[in-house]
C-alpha cells in the first residue's frame, strides 16, 4: 500500500489557496448528477451535507439516530477554537497552527493543521450568520475565553452548548436543503458494509433499523463522518450508539486505519458508581480553575468523610508535582496522575469490582475565597449536574472525578484531500485521523468537524467528482450484490450463535474492561500482549455465545448492538496492536516503559516519526504496517514541560 | 451510600405501528437508587434478553440530557417527576422501596409509535425544514463581529436556542401541540439579527407546518414549559403569536406568490 | 382573501380570533354588570337603564350584531379547536397524563363554554324575552329581575352558572394576552393578576345580585311603569312617559 499525502509544496501559508485552485471544478449543471452519499450527520456529515446540498449535488445523509439533529457532536459543551484575535492578545493563525501540533505531540501533518486553522476563522462567520447564539460581551460583541490552558482566549462558546449550538446549526442548514431538495435523509439507518467496485467506493449497504430492510445505495462518491470508537471502552463519553462500524467496514475492505492507539481520556468526567454503569458523563474542564484535586494520604481514609479529612492527611498531588501548572495541567497528564495514585490504592467513593476510582475535586477552598456566589456564578449548572447524577452536593462536599475516554484521534488515514486508501471513500471530522497528532487540545474537535465539512471537503470532492468517469453501476452489480450478502450472512450468524448464553453488552462490558485496562491510560508491553491475546478468545466467544433475541427483519436494538460490538472486537485487538508497536509515549499514548526520570511521557522523534497506517490483510493474517513519515518544517519538536 | 430499591414496572408494549398494546408487569429488584432511569431499564433489559425475551425497545444515545432522543411517560410525566430533567438524567433516587411505575410512550397523532416506548418524531424535523433556518450560502457570511448584537437579546435567543427537539412538550401538552418547540425556534431566530430577512415568512410556514403535521393547538396551560428539560418559556409561543398574527394581517400578496412556486 | 384565510386557517390563527371575540364578550360582560347593579338603585333606576339603552336605538342593535358575531365567531373557533386537538391525540394516554402546571379554569374551558352558552339563551329568555314567565314586564325590569330571583331554583341556578362563567373568564382573560402575542416578560407576572382580579369583581358583583335578593335586601316593588321604548304597557291608567 502507498500512502500518498498529496499534500501541496510552496510555503505553509499558501498551499490551501493553490491547491483549491489546483482542483478541478464541478460544472453547476453536472453537479446534480453527481451522486455523494454521507455517513453522520455531526458537525462533520451535517455540515458537509448542507454545503454539498447547496452547491448542487444529489446528497443522500445517513444516520442511525431518528434526527440528524442528534448526532453526538451535541454532547460537546467547552467551546470552538478560531484565530480571530478578537481579544488583541497575540493570536494568529500561525500560533492556532503552531500550537495545535505541539499539542498533538508532533505526531500530526503539519500542512492539515494549518489548513485548519486557516479555516477556522470562516467557521465562527459561517456559525454566525446561521443563527448560532455565540456568547457576547456587553459591547454586543463576541465573547472569548481561554480554554484548556491555551495562552490566549482564542474560544467562542455558547453557554456550556456549544456542540449543540453548532451542531443545530449545522442540522438547520441541512434541513434547508432537504426543504430544497438537493439532500435526503435517511434516519434510523445504519451503514453496514461499503460497496467497492474495481477499487473504488461506490456505495453502501445499510440496514433500516425500523423495518429491518437491508439494501444498497449506489453513488459516486461516499463520506465517512460516523464518529470515533471511543465505546471501545464501553464506558466513556459518547453516545451510547457510537459506534466504529461504518468505518471498520471500511477498512476491511482496504481503507487504512490511522493510528488507533491514540486515544484521549478526559480527566473531569464523574466517576463510575456501580457495575450497571452505562456511560461516564463529562463535566467542563474549566473546574479544575477552581477547584483543587486531592486523595487521601492513608488508604484508610478513602471511606471517611472528606471534610473530617486533616489538611496534613490530604495529598494534593498535581500541587506538588507540578507547582507550576498545578490543577491546571493538560489533560492526559492530570489523568494519569489520577490513575496513578487510584492504583496506589487512595482513590475514593463507591468500590465497584472492588476498586475506588474516583479522586477529590475540592471547591472549599474557592467558596470561602470567593464566596458561594461567585461559585454558583461560575460553575452553578455544573454542580447542578453532578447534585443531580452523583446524589451529592458539591458545595458542601467534594466532588468525586475520574477520567474517562473521551475522543479518538485515531482514525481511517487520509491525505490532504481528506480521501482515504480506498478512492472515492472520503472520511470527516473524529472518523479520520488527520489533524491532532496524538493528542487533541481542547476545543479543537468542533473546529476540525467544522472545517472538514464546510470548507474542506466541498473541494476536495469537487475535485474529486471532477475528474471521474466510473460507469453507472446497476444494484444486481455482482460487487453490490456480494456486499448486500456479507451484510446478511452476518446479521445471520449474530442471531444464531450456536450457543446463546450472554448478552452482547456482557461481551462489551468484559472488552471494555480490558482495552481500559491495558490500553487506557497508561499502557506496557504485558499488558497488551495480555489483551492481544485474550481479544481473539473473547471474540470467538462472542460469536459462539452471543445472544441476540427476535430477528434482523424488525426493529431489533439487540442485534444493532450485537454488530457494533463484534466490529469492537476486532478494532480492539488493533489498537493493542498499535500500542504495542509504538516504542514510545506521545499524547494519548502513554508506554510505561518509556517515560522520563520523574514521569513524564518520552517520546523517540529519530524512530517514530510517523504515522502508523495499518492495512487489513485478512481476518486469519496479521494487519500490515504502513509508514507515512512526517516531517517538521516549521514546528520544531521538542519535549512538553509543564513543570 | 447507596439503597437498593424493589419497584414494579408497567411498561407499555407494541410490536409494531398498527399492532395493538398493552401494559406489561415487569419486577424491577434490587435496583440501585443512584442508577439513572435508562440503566434501570437496562438492567430489566438484560434480564429480558438472558430469558429470551424481546426486550423493551427505548430511544436513548448520548445519556446526558442533550440529544433529546430519549424521552418516555414516567407515571404520566413527560420525561418523569423531576424538574428541568430528561430520562436519562433521572436518577433512582427520586423513587421508593415498593414504588409502581408506569411507563408510557409520548402520545400524539403526529408521533406515531414505532415499537414499545419509541415513536416517530419526523415531524418536528418537518417543521424546521420548512423555514427553522437562515439561508445563508456557507462561505457567504461577513465577519462574525460584523453585526454587534445586544447581549440580552443574544442571550434570550439562546434561552430558546437551547430546545433539544425530544418532544416531551407535545407528550405533555393536554392537546398535544407543539407550539413550544415551534415558537422557540422561531424566537430564537427573531431575535437575532440574522434572522431578520426571514422572520415573516419563517413564522408563516412553520405554523403552517406545524399544523399539517396535526399537532394541536396552544390553549396556554403551561405544561410544555413545565415538562421541558430545558425550561423554555411559554413566553416564546407569545412571541410566535405576534409575529405570527402581525404577518398574517399584514403580509402582501407577494408571499402568497411565492408560496405557489 | 389571503390575509383572512391564513388567519382562519391555522391554529395560531383561530385561537386569535378567539382571542378578539373573547375579549370583545368580555367587555360586554364587564359592562352588562355594571348596568345590573343599578338593581340596587331601585326600580326607577333600572326602568331608566333600560329605557336610556332603547334610546341608542341604533347602537343598540350594531352592539347585538357585534356581541353576536363573536359568540359566533367565539363559538366556531371553539369548536374547531377543540375537535382539532381532540385529533392530536387521537390515542390517549393508557396511565393518565398528570397535570403539573396547569389550573381548573383551564381544563374546563369547553366545558364551562358550554354552560355559559346555555345559561345565556336561558338568561335571554329569562328575563329578555320572559319566556314561560306569567308576570314578566317589559317595563319593569326590576321587578323582572326580584321576582326571578326570589325563585331560590332560579337564584342558585345563576349563582353557579356565574361561578363557572368567572373560571372561563379567569382563564381566558389571562390566555388572551398571550395568544395575541402580548407578553413582554415585564408584565409577564401582572397578566394572572388582572384575569383573576377582573374575573373576580364580576363575578362578585353578578353573584351579589341573586344573593341580596335571596338575603330579602332587595324587595319587589308596587310601581308600575310605562315608557313607549319598552313596548305597549301593562295596565290601563298609566300616563305614557311618566
Amino acid at each position: 500500500m502507498e500512502l500518498r499525502s498529496n499534500v501541496p509544496s510552496g510555503p505553509i501559508e499558501k498551499r490551501w489557496e493553490k491547491h483549491r485552485f489546483d482542483l478541478k471544478l464541478v460544472n453547476p449543471a453536472n453537479r446534480r448528477k453527481s451522486t455523494v452519499i454521507v455517513v453522520g450527520t455531526g458537525l462533520a456529515g451535517g455540515a458537509a451535507s448542507a454545503t454539498l446540498g447547496e452547491l448542487g449535488y444529489n446528497v443522500h445523509a445517513f444516520y442511525y439516530q431518528d434526527s440528524p439533529r442528534r448526532a453526538h457532536s451535541i454532547a460537546a459543551q467547552g467551546g470552538i477554537n478560531a484565530s480571530k484575535n478578537y481579544q488583541n492578545d497575540g493570536d494568529s493563525i500561525y500560533r492556532l497552527f503552531y500550537d495545535t501540533v505541539k499539542g498533538g505531540d508532533f505526531r500530526a501533518r503539519e500542512s492539515n493543521v494549518y489548513r485548519l486553522a486557516e479555516v477556522s476563522g470562516n467557521i465562527i462567520d459561517q456559525c454566525t450568520a446561521q443563527g448560532v447564539p455565540f456568547a457576547r460581551e456587553y459591547s454586543g460583541l463576541l465573547d472569548n475565553r481561554s480554554f484548556g490552558g491555551a495562552q490566549v482566549s482564542r474560544t467562542f462558546y455558547a453557554r456550556g452548548q456549544t456542540g449543540q449550538q453548532l451542531l443545530l446549526g449545522a442540522y438547520q442548514a441541512l434541513e434547508r436543503q432537504v426543504d430544497a431538495g438537493t439532500v435526503h435523509t435517511h434516519g434510523r439507518h445504519e451503514m453496514l458494509d461499503l460497496i467497492v467496485i474495481d477499487g473504488v467506493a461506490r456505495g453502501i449497504v445499510t440496514r433500516d433499523l425500523v423495518s429491518g430492510e437491508i439494501r444498497p445505495w449506489l453513488a459516486d462518491c461516499v463520506v465517512l463522518a460516523s464518529g470515533g470508537y471511543g465505546n471501545v471502552f464501553y464506558l466513556s463519553t459518547n453516545a451510547k450508539g457510537c459506534n466504529v462500524t461504518a468505518t471498520w467496514r471500511a477498512h476491511r475492505l482496504g481503507a487504512a486505519f490511522a493510528n488507533p492507539c491514540y486515544t484521549q481520556i478526559h480527566p473531569t468526567c464523574i466517576p463510575v458508581a456501580g457495575d450497571y454503569q452505562s456511560k461516564l458523563t463529562l463535566m467542563s474542564e474549566s473546574l479544575r480553575n477552581d477547584g483543587r484535586v486531592w486523595v487521601p494520604r492513608d488508604p484508610a481514609d478513602a471511606t471517611k468523610d472528606p471534610r473530617t479529612i486533616a489538611e496534613g492527611n490530604r495529598d494534593y498531588y498535581l500541587e506538588t508535582r507540578y507547582p507550576a501548572f498545578g490543577n491546571l495541567v493538560p489533560r492526559d497528564i492530570a489523568s494519569r496522575a489520577a490513575k496513578k495514585v487510584c492504583d496506589e490504592g487512595r482513590g475514593v467513593g463507591p468500590a465497584v469490582d472492588g476498586e475506588r476510582r474516583g479522586v477529590y475535586l475540592d471547591f472549599a477552598d474557592s467558596i470561602k475565597r470567593l464566596g458561594k456566589s461567585k461559585i454558583e456564578e461560575r460553575y452553578g449548572n455544573l454542580f447542578e449536574m453532578y447534585e443531580r447524577i452523583a446524589g451529592e452536593n458539591p458545595y458542601e462536599t467534594p466532588m468525586r472525578i475520574y477520567p474517562a475516554s473521551h475522543y479518538t484521534m485515531g482514525g481511517l488515514w487520509v491525505d490532504y484531500n481528506l480521501m482515504t486508501t480506498i478512492p472515492g471513500l472520503f472520511a470527516a471530522g473524529e472518523a479520520n485521523f488527520s489533524d491532532h497528532g496524538a493528542n487533541r487540545l481542547g476545543a479543537s474537535a468542533l473546529m476540525q468537524g467544522l472545517a472538514d465539512g464546510y470548507f474542506v471537503l466541498p473541494s476536495t470532492l469537487a475535485g474529486y467528482l471532477a475528474n471521474f468517469k466510473g460507469p453507472k453501476i446497476a444494484d444486481d452489480h455482482a460487487e453490490v450484490r456480494a456486499a448486500v450478502g456479507r451484510v446478511n450472512e452476518r446479521l445471520k450468524r449474530l442471531v444464531s450463535a450456536p450457543k446463546p448464553s450472554r448478552t452482547p453488552d456482557s461481551f462489551h462490558k468484559e472488552l471494555g474492561r480490558l482495552v481500559w485496562d491495558e490500553c487506557g491510560m497508561g499502557r506496557n508491553a504485558e499488558g497488551l500482549r495480555k489483551a492481544l491475546a485474550r481479544i481473539p478468545e473473547l471474540r470467538e466467544e462472542f460469536w459462539n455465545g452471543v445472544r441476540v433475541t427476535g430477528s434482523g427483519a424488525e426493529l431489533n436494538q439487540t442485534l444493532e448492538k450485537a454488530g457494533r460490538v463484534a466490529d469492537f472486537l476486532e478494532l480492539g485487538e488493533l489498537m493493542c496492536l498499535d500500542a504495542l508497536h509504538r516504542e514510545e509515549s506521545a499524547g494519548g499514548h502513554f508506554r510505561e516503559e518509556h517515560q522520563t526520570e520523574d514521569g513524564e511521557a518520552k517520546r523517540d522523534d529519530e524512530n517514530f516519526t510517523y504515522v502508523a497506517a495499518w492495512e487489513h490483510t485478512g481476518d486469519l493474517s496479521k494487519p500490515k504496517l504502513n509508514k507515512e513519515p512526517l516531517t517538521f518544517e516549521y514546528v520544531k519538536p521538542a519535549q512538553r514541560s509543564y513543570k | 451510600m447507596s439503597k437498593k430499591l424493589n419497584l414494579t414496572l408497567h411498561v407499555w408494549r407494541q410490536k409494531g405501528p398498527t399492532a395493538a398494546g398493552d401494559f406489561v408487569k415487569y419486577p424491577a429488584s434490587g435496583i440501585d437508587d443512584h442508577m439513572s432511569f435508562l440503566e434501570m431499564l437496562d438492567v430489566v433489559n438484560e434480564g429480558l434478553i438472558e430469558k429470551g425475551e424481546d426486550p423493551i425497545a427505548f430511544d436513548h444515545d448520548c445519556r446526558e440530557g442533550i440529544c433529546g432522543s430519549c424521552g418516555v411517560m414516567i407515571n404520566g410525566m413527560a420525561h418523569g417527576p423531576r424538574k428541568a430533567t430528561t430520562a436519562c438524567q433521572l436518577h433512582m433516587r427520586v423513587f421508593h422501596d415498593g414504588d409502581e411505575i408506569w411507563i408510557e410512550p409520548w402520545r400524539a397523532a403526529a408521533f406515531p409509535i414505532i415499537k414499545d416506548l419509541i415513536v416517530d418524531r419526523g415531524s418536528l424535523d418537518r417543521i424546521v425544514q420548512s423555514g427553522g433556518y437562515v439561508s445563508v450560502r456557507t462561505g457567504a457570511a461577513r465577519d462574525a463581529n460584523n453585526i454587534a448584537i445586544p447581549k440580552d437579546d443574544a442571550d434570550l435567543a439562546m434561552d430558546a436556542a437551547q430546545c433539544i427537539g425530544c418532544g416531551a412538550c407535545v407528550a405533555a401538552c393536554p392537546n398535544a401541540s407543539a407550539s413550544l418547540f415551534t415558537s422557540a425556534k422561531i424566537g430564537h431566530l427573531a431575535l437575532l439579527p440574522q434572522g431578520g430577512p426571514e422572520r415573516e415568512d419563517r413564522v408563516r410556514r412553520m405554523v403552517l407546518q406545524h399544523d399539517a403535521e396535526l399537532f394541536g393547538s396552544c390553549t396556554q396551560h403551561g405544561e410544555c414549559e413545565a415538562a421541558c428539560p430545558k425550561q423554555i418559556s411559554i413566553n416564546f409561543i407569545a412571541r410566535m403569536n405576534a409575529d405570527f398574527i402581525k404577518t398574517a394581517v399584514t403580509a402582501n400578496a407577494d408571499l402568497k406568490q411565492r408560496e405557489g412556486q | 382573501m389571503d390575509r383572512a384565510l391564513t388567519l382562519r386557517s391555522t391554529t395560531v390563527g383561530t385561537k386569535a380570533i378567539m382571542a378578539v371575540t373573547g375579549a370583545v364578550l368580555f367587555g360586554f360582560v364587564v359592562v352588562h354588570m355594571l348596568g345590573n347593579l343599578q338593581l340596587w338603585l331601585g326600580a326607577q333606576a333600572m326602568h331608566d337603564y333600560a329605557v336610556s339603552l332603547r334610546k341608542i336605538h341604533g347602537v343598540l342593535w350594531i352592539a347585538r350584531a357585534v356581541l353576536l358575531a363573536s359568540v359566533l365567531g367565539h363559538a366556531w373557533s371553539a369548536f374547531t379547536l377543540v375537535r382539532r386537538n381532540a385529533a392530536a391525540r387521537p390515542v390517549p394516554y393508557k396511565h393518565a397524563r398528570r397535570d403539573q402546571a396547569t389550573n381548573y379554569a383551564a381544563r374546563t374551558m369547553p366545558i364551562t363554554g358550554v354552560v355559559v352558552a346555555l345559561y345565556i339563551a336561558y338568561h335571554i329568555m329569562h328575563l329578555t324575552l320572559g319566556v314561560g314567565v306569567a308576570a314578566h314586564d317589559p317595563q319593569n325590569p326590576y321587578n323582572n329581575v326580584v321576582n326571578g330571583f326570589s325563585n331560590p331554583l332560579i337564584a342558585v341556578v345563576y349563582i353557579v352558572a356565574n361561578v363557572l362563567l368567572s373560571a372561563h373568564l379567569f382563564h381566558g382573560g389571562y390566555a388572551w394576552f398571550n395568544s395575541l402575542g402580548l407578553s413582554n416578560p415585564r408584565y409577564a407576572g401582572m397578566k394572572r393578576a388582572f384575569a383573576m382580579g377582573l374575573a373576580g369583581l364580576i363575578t362578585l358583583g353578578n353573584v351579589a345580585l341573586p344573593v341580596s335578593v335571596l338575603a330579602g335586601a332587595v324587595k319587589p316593588t308596587t310601581e308600575t311603569f310605562c315608557s313607549p321604548e319598552l313596548g305597549p304597557c301593562a295596565g290601563p291608567g298609566v300616563e305614557p312617559g311618566r
